[in-house]
């Protein structure tokens, strides 16, 4: 995903001059393009991530379109007034891109790990908040940001993830794309974990359930539409995300059935759990820790609609 | 707008008299901190270095004042609405429910008003933002920010002290309002501040000291700033909380406190307002 980034907001500054690219000394030679294209409009900003977000904002209120970008917990938390005041308050259009969903970086421990940062991101006001699900919904991504105005995260697994699509998507910002229709379980999945939510889809339908799986790709704002669908359509509805279920993509949609329900199907939340690692592991050991595999969330899911 | 160096001064007295009646009126704090830096604001606006003016504030091509000790807006409201960015009757709204002149200000409030700030170390990152996407626009102009001493404790302030030089912003300048006090002590003490000078110069900026209620100082350090080729500019203005007003000048307790009817009288008749 960092890669189609790169290579996507590479081809978007040879087309709009307002683009600029502040990297907290990360991405050395992923960016060489655009550092050698465009050299006036790339800022190494530093192991200073507090100033990148307020220098972007001071770009974004001259008119610029500015990207910040480096490990999620360093571009989000660790600037997080930063985004809140210069950024958002003032309804900048910065750009706050994350590399490392969730445990993307597992082995560089919990202080690289990114299980917290949507609920950070999404409760800020005016922040819209896209968590794409492969390299092509990261391209269209980046496409459909630059034609609004107005403060967006955009939060990117690692590298080599499974491609899902063929090409880009029709990406439009809070509308999910439907990758299968099915009509007994609707999985809804955000960012990195497409590839899981799929193959897990792929094991129900070998024991005879009918899964619908949704790349819902914007957690904020939310698609409501889609969710009135989802919620009455099929009898369960589960959401996946390598992020706490406390403030991500599940409990945006806890609040949205509060707001909204009540609906006919039940709702299953699948995703990180309420507690930092001190051991070691893999981004598929901690996976497998934590339930985030497609035969873990098959054999739950299966359960689940059998007390239904 | 004001011209001669007496008509300055006269608009700096006016300013600190409108600072104290609003407080004793809106039982508003922070009346110190404004008073500490209304020369600074004043040769800013009327210096004739910066050009930002009514009939320029929202062009692409004005230069920009940011006040990033928000806690002492009151100085800069008052200095926008004498110069004509907006009606002066607004400033009576200060601090009102629903009003547009809260006591930090909020994004683009008025008219002139470049950055919400209120919470401290926002308004250097952000005026380097500007001074770099100036350059990226191939604009030429200036941006300049007025920090607090005590909001050098912000770690934000460093490290854009330390990327301005290395991007060779001369089109960014700060002052510092270095009157040597925080909101609950001595600044040197709380944070070790001291020498201010030299540790802007050892990250890597021109520096000067000048008496921060001199306004002939002010006004030659700011054009000075800007002539320079290859680094930013950092003014130390030596100043002091509480100026104009003799009994509240260096007396840390009027940074929360408001004046009573008769100190407000007290405080008009000595800046010979009354």
């Amino acid at each position: 995903m960092r890669n189609a980034f790169a290579k996507t907001i590479t081809s978007e500054a040879s087309k709009d001059p307002r683009i600029t690219l502040l990297s907290g000394d990360i991405g050395n030679r992923m960016f060489d393009k655009f550092k050698t294209a465009y050299p006036d409009r790339f800022f190494n900003c530093g192991v200073a991530e507090s100033n990148m977000t307020g220098v972007a904002a001071g770009m974004a209120l001259c008119g610029l379109r500015p990207f910040t970008y480096t490990i999620t917990p360093f571009v989000t938390t660790r600037c997080l007034e930063q985004i809140r005041v210069d950024v958002c308050y003032h309804n900048a259009p910065v750009t706050i891109v994350a590399v490392g969903a969730g445990y993307s970086y597992a082995t560089l421990g919990s202080t690289h790990h990114a299980c917290e940062d949507i609920a950070f991101m999404r409760n800020l006001p005016g922040m819209t908040v896209i968590c794409p699900g492969d390299a092509f919904e990261v391209e269209a991504a980046v496409h459909a940001i630059i034609k609004q105005n107005n403060p967006v995260y955009l939060r990117l697994g690692k590298k080599g993830e499974p491609l899902i699509h063929e090409s880009a998507p029709d990406f439009e910002i809070g509308k999910g794309i439907t990758i299968q229709e099915g009509s007994d379980i609707c999985l809804l999945n955000t960012g990195n974990t497409l590839p899981i939510a799929i193959e897990a889809g792929k094991k129900l339908k070998k024991r005879g359930i009918s899964v619908k799986v949704v790349s819902l790709h914007t957690v904020k704002p939310l698609d409501n539409q889609l969710l009135k669908e989802a919620f009455t359509s099929c009898p369960l509805v589960a959401t996946i995300e390598e992020h706490s279920l406390i403030g991500g993509l599940s409990g945006a949609i806890a609040e949205w059935l509060a707001d909204n329900g009540p609906m006919n199907a039940h709702f299953c939340r699948i995703g990180t759990p309420d507690k930092f690692f001190h051991l070691t592991g893999s981004q598929s050991y901690l996976r497998k820790q934590t339930g985030l595999t497609p035969k873990s969330i098959a054999d739950l899911l299966e359960n689940r609609l059998l007390e239904i | 707008m004001p011209e001669t160096l007496e008509e300055i001064e006269c608009l700096s007295r006016r300013i600190r008299g409108w600072l104290v009646e609003i407080t004793y009126k809106k039982k508003t704090a922070h009346l110190a901190s404004a008073l500490s830096c209304v020369d600074i604001m004043v040769a800013a606006y009327c210096g004739g270095t910066l050009n930002i003016k009514p009939s320029n504030a929202s062009s692409p091509e004005r230069d920009r004042i940011i006040l990033s000790k928000g806690h002492a807006v009151g100085a800069q409201y008052a200095i926008l609405a004498y110069r004509g960015f907006f009606d002066e009757k607004l400033l009576d709204t200060w601090n009102e429910d629903g009003g547009q002149l809260p006591e930090h200000p909020s994004p683009r409030c008025v008219p002139g008003l470049e950055l919400a700030t209120g919470s401290l170390g926002h308004g250097l990152p952000c005026g380097l933002g500007m001074a770099l996407g100036l350059r990226i626009k191939k604009l030429d102009s200036k941006v300049l920010v007025v920090l607090s001493d005590g909001e050098c404790n912000e770690g934000s302030v460093w490290e854009a002290a330390m990327m301005a030089p290395a991007q060779k912003a001369t089109n960014l300048a700060v002052i510092i309002d270095y009157n040597k006090w925080q909101a609950t002590g001595r600044s040197d003490e709380v944070l070790s501040l001291h020498p201010l000078s030299e540790k802007w110069k050892a990250f890597g900026w021109y520096t000067r000291e000048v008496d921060g209620h001199n306004l002939t100082e002010l006004q030659n350090a700011i054009e000075d700033a800007y002539r320079q080729k290859d680094k930013p500019t950092a003014i130390i203005a030596h100043t002091v909380k509480g100026k104009g007003v003799s009994f509240m000048e260096d007396d840390n307790n009027w940074h929360y406190r408001a004046p009573t009817a008769d100190e407000v009288s007290l405080a008009l008749l000595e800046l010979g307002l009354a």
